[in-house]
């Protein structure tokens, strides 16, 4: 039985060698170019005064952390998604254009020109309850209606936006605010950005809900099979649902610190194609994009990878539209070195260096 | 297998496949909307021509629309299809702009440059996934950045067609009289259509396809070459979106970075309101011939109604799309539910 439990564990933590590998690879590379070009701009931490007078800590490693921050929570709740309906959710950026846009506009009933520390917190709830009635449509056409997942979000990627700007109307408020500031930027008296802050929060909520619940066991499980799920007493339609709902919840976080750290909300461009970072995410972190077994380690750490390497690649001063066409070498390499293919094939060519016999059965079907 | 078994129950009622049945309400959904356009917007869709140039302006979209449902039956998507479209237009446009090759020479040289473009992409990626198992979804997306990223590279201004020979090609058109005119590009669109049906409905790699699609492991005790299979339903996908990109640019004549975005998702969406699953193994390139037309119709008439503001069309088209992806299922349930009530028929088979 131990051996079991350990066994599992090592086989869980496996998912996350490739990311860390990419990660250690990335840091290497900028740290090798760095002392080549005699400048380590790259890894520089520093410290200096805000507008408002505070302390805070700059630098390139923190910027792509702090970057990161709306990718990693959306990506969060992605992974959730994907792992119960097999499928993932395609209209995160629209939905959290509609997000933000509730956000901006409660915040406006309330008055734009004193933003209290209760105003943020109604327009948040607001906004959540807005983005969760809309990630319930999206969730109810999955597990109710029993669509494919990419198609019934498909409504919402096309007409989301249009929703958020019927919203909003064509103006765009500007939110200049320091509790704006300080949800979006710095707190005054910590020198490390808010969103990260979130981040770990938004982090340790959905832990702590997995660890006091069994609701990644059965997230998981509802996603391998959904039929034995059933035969066991979980209702897979319940599951589906919540892991949606649990969405609407990090888009919204994810919409008010992006409207947060812009100061303004534009619904063309608030989390313009999030949705391809996001999966992206989930799926260089190694879970499988077919449902089933999950990681959120692995996702967060997937929207670090994606970031850091868009900022490497900034940094090397590529023109900002070819950037897609490295970051996508970039990706095929990453995700070759995690193929079931790629790595029977090194396990294979390790056999032979070390002279052992082969046990591994033939035969597998990808 | 229930077509058989039922056959011979009762004489000449068979029961329809879900796929047959999905396509028969895209084909039902299409003529309701377009006799409705006709009642209540009248004049432009009156005319013949109309539909006619439904297909000329959607050429490029009917094939994707075949290669999706190609990789959608195998099991697998194909996301990068738009990106390919572009970069393969960008590039006949840039090498028929810059090259100098006149004439005929020309324009046979672009068409096989977009097709290599197209056969590339299929090969690279048909190889990671089928070969190293790695995820469909993942290796295209990556597809769709490279073919993006390099069309920048090309060019990121328009680049228009000046090129004597092609736009000659251009003009050929199939001229019925008091019908309407229908393009170089949609007869060929067509014909690619009728190649595929041919393909999935006749050949062994087709049916294989199916197979592949429907249960891998079932499809590998066949004897079935899964991978080999499935590595060709990519290769086909990516030579169809080489050439969709040349249709595109013989329907607009100028390269620019903005062809094809989003039409991957066109070309998904379309291929499931034809009946095509993204589990695999079902599906029927002629749906989504009907998808295309169905999701066209819908922008059609959004342009032609009294609607000015782009933001309430995008609604209206949204909300039109999940009226049907609704109505697919809830008939697709109801049929369900229908066929196993009257259990005395399986009774009296035995």
């Amino acid at each position: 039985m131990m051996q079991k439990v350990n066994s599992r564990n090592r086989q869980g933590l496996s998912q996350l060698v490739i990311p860390l590998a990419a990660l250690g690879i990335l840091i290497l590379f900028n740290l090798i170019r760095g002392i080549i070009i005699g400048d380590l701009g790259f890894f520089s931490i520093g410290t200096r005064v805000n507008n408002d007078g505070n302390l805070v800590l700059t630098g390139n490693i923190i910027s792509i952390i702090d970057d990161a921050s709306a990718l990693a929570i959306i990506a969060m709740g992605m992974t959730l998604v994907t792992a119960a309906c097999g499928g993932q959710d395609i209209s995160v950026g629209a939905v959290g254009a509609i997000s933000g846009a509730v956000y901006v506009r409660v915040l406006a009933a309330f008055g734009l020109d004193h933003i209290t520390f209760p105003g943020v917190l109604a327009a948040f709830a607001a906004a959540c309850l807005v983005t969760i009635i809309f990630t319930l449509f999206n969730g109810t056409l999955v597990s109710v209606f029993k669509i494919q997942p990419m198609i019934a979000t498909l409504i919402l990627f096309s007409c989301g936006r249009s929703i958020a700007y019927m919203i909003t109307g064509s103006a765009t408020p500007q939110l200049n605010a320091p509790l704006i500031n300080s949800i979006g930027k710095t707190i005054p008296g910590i020198p490390i950005p808010t969103p990260i802050f979130l981040v770990i929060i938004m982090g340790l909520i959905l832990t702590l809900i997995f660890k006091v619940t069994n609701l990644r066991l059965y997230t998981q499980t509802v996603g391998i099979n959904q039929g034995a799920a059933r035969l066991n007493g979980i209702n897979p339609t319940l599951i589906k649902l919540l892991s949606f709902v649990i969405l609407g919840i990090c888009v919204t976080m994810a919409a008010m610190i992006q409207v947060c750290r812009l100061n303004q909300l534009s619904h063309k461009t608030l989390l313009d194609a999030i949705e391809m970072d996001a999966i992206l995410a989930v799926a260089i972190g190694g879970n499988s994009l077919g449902g089933g077994k999950f990681r959120l380690s692995g996702s967060i750490l997937g929207s670090y990878i994606i970031l850091m390497l868009t900022n490497t690649l900034n940094d090397m001063s590529v023109k900002p539209d070819s950037i897609k066409a490295y970051k996508a070498i970039v990706i095929i390499i990453i995700v070759i070195a995690g193929s079931p293919g790629f790595k029977s094939k090194i396990s294979n060519l390790w056999e032979k260096i070390h002279g052992i016999e082969k046990k591994t059965v033939s035969g597998e079907v990808h | 297998m229930t077509v058989k078994a039922t056959s011979r129950n009762s004489g000449n009622r068979q029961p329809m496949t879900d796929t047959k049945l999905l396509m028969l309400i895209a084909i039902g959904i299409f003529v309701v909307m377009y006799g409705a356009a006709m009642l209540f917007i009248g004049k432009r869709f009156l005319n013949t021509q109309e539909i006619f140039n439904l297909l000329n302006n959607n050429a490029y979209l009917i094939i994707l629309g075949c290669s999706l449902t190609i990789v959608m039956i195998g099991g697998g998507i194909d996301i990068s299809v738009g990106g390919v479209v572009c970069l393969s237009a960008m590039s006949c446009a840039k090498f028929l702009q810059t090259s100098g090759m006149e004439g005929v020479p020309g324009v046979i040289v672009s068409l096989l440059l977009a097709l290599g473009i197209g056969l590339l992409f299929g090969l690279e990626q048909g190889f990671l996934v089928s070969y190293l198992g790695i995820q469909p979804f993942i290796v295209t997306l990556a597809g769709m950045f490279l073919s993006r990223g390099v069309t920048t590279m090309i060019s990121s201004e328009n680049v228009p067609i000046k090129h004597e020979a092609f736009l000659e090609m251009k003009k050929t058109a199939l001229q019925i009289p008091s019908v309407g005119k229908l393009e170089l590009g949609a007869i060929i669109a067509l014909l690619i259509l009728l190649l595929m049906y041919l393909l999935l409905r006749h050949h062994r790699l087709g049916r294989s396809i199916y197979a592949l699609g429907g249960n891998q492991q079932s499809a590998l005790m066949l004897g079935i070459n899964v991978k080999r299979s499935r590595f060709l339903s990519y290769v086909i996908s990516g030579v169809l979106s080489g050439l969709a990109g040349y249709i595109f640019i013989m329907h607009a004549s100028s390269g620019k970075t903005s062809i094809g975005l989003r039409s991957e998702m066109d070309a998904i969406a379309s291929a499931i309101i034809g009946g095509t699953l993204l589990t695999g193994g079902v599906g029927n390139v002629f749906g989504a011939f009907f998808g295309v037309m169905i999701l066209s119709t819908i922008q059609e008439i959004m342009a032609a109604s009294k609607v000015q503001e782009s933001y309430w069309q995008e609604i209206a088209s949204g909300s039109m799309l999940a009226l049907f992806i609704l109505m697919q299922s809830v008939v697709l349930s109801r049929r369900g539910k229908k066929m196993s009530l009257p259990a005395w028929i399986k009774f009296k088979k035995e």
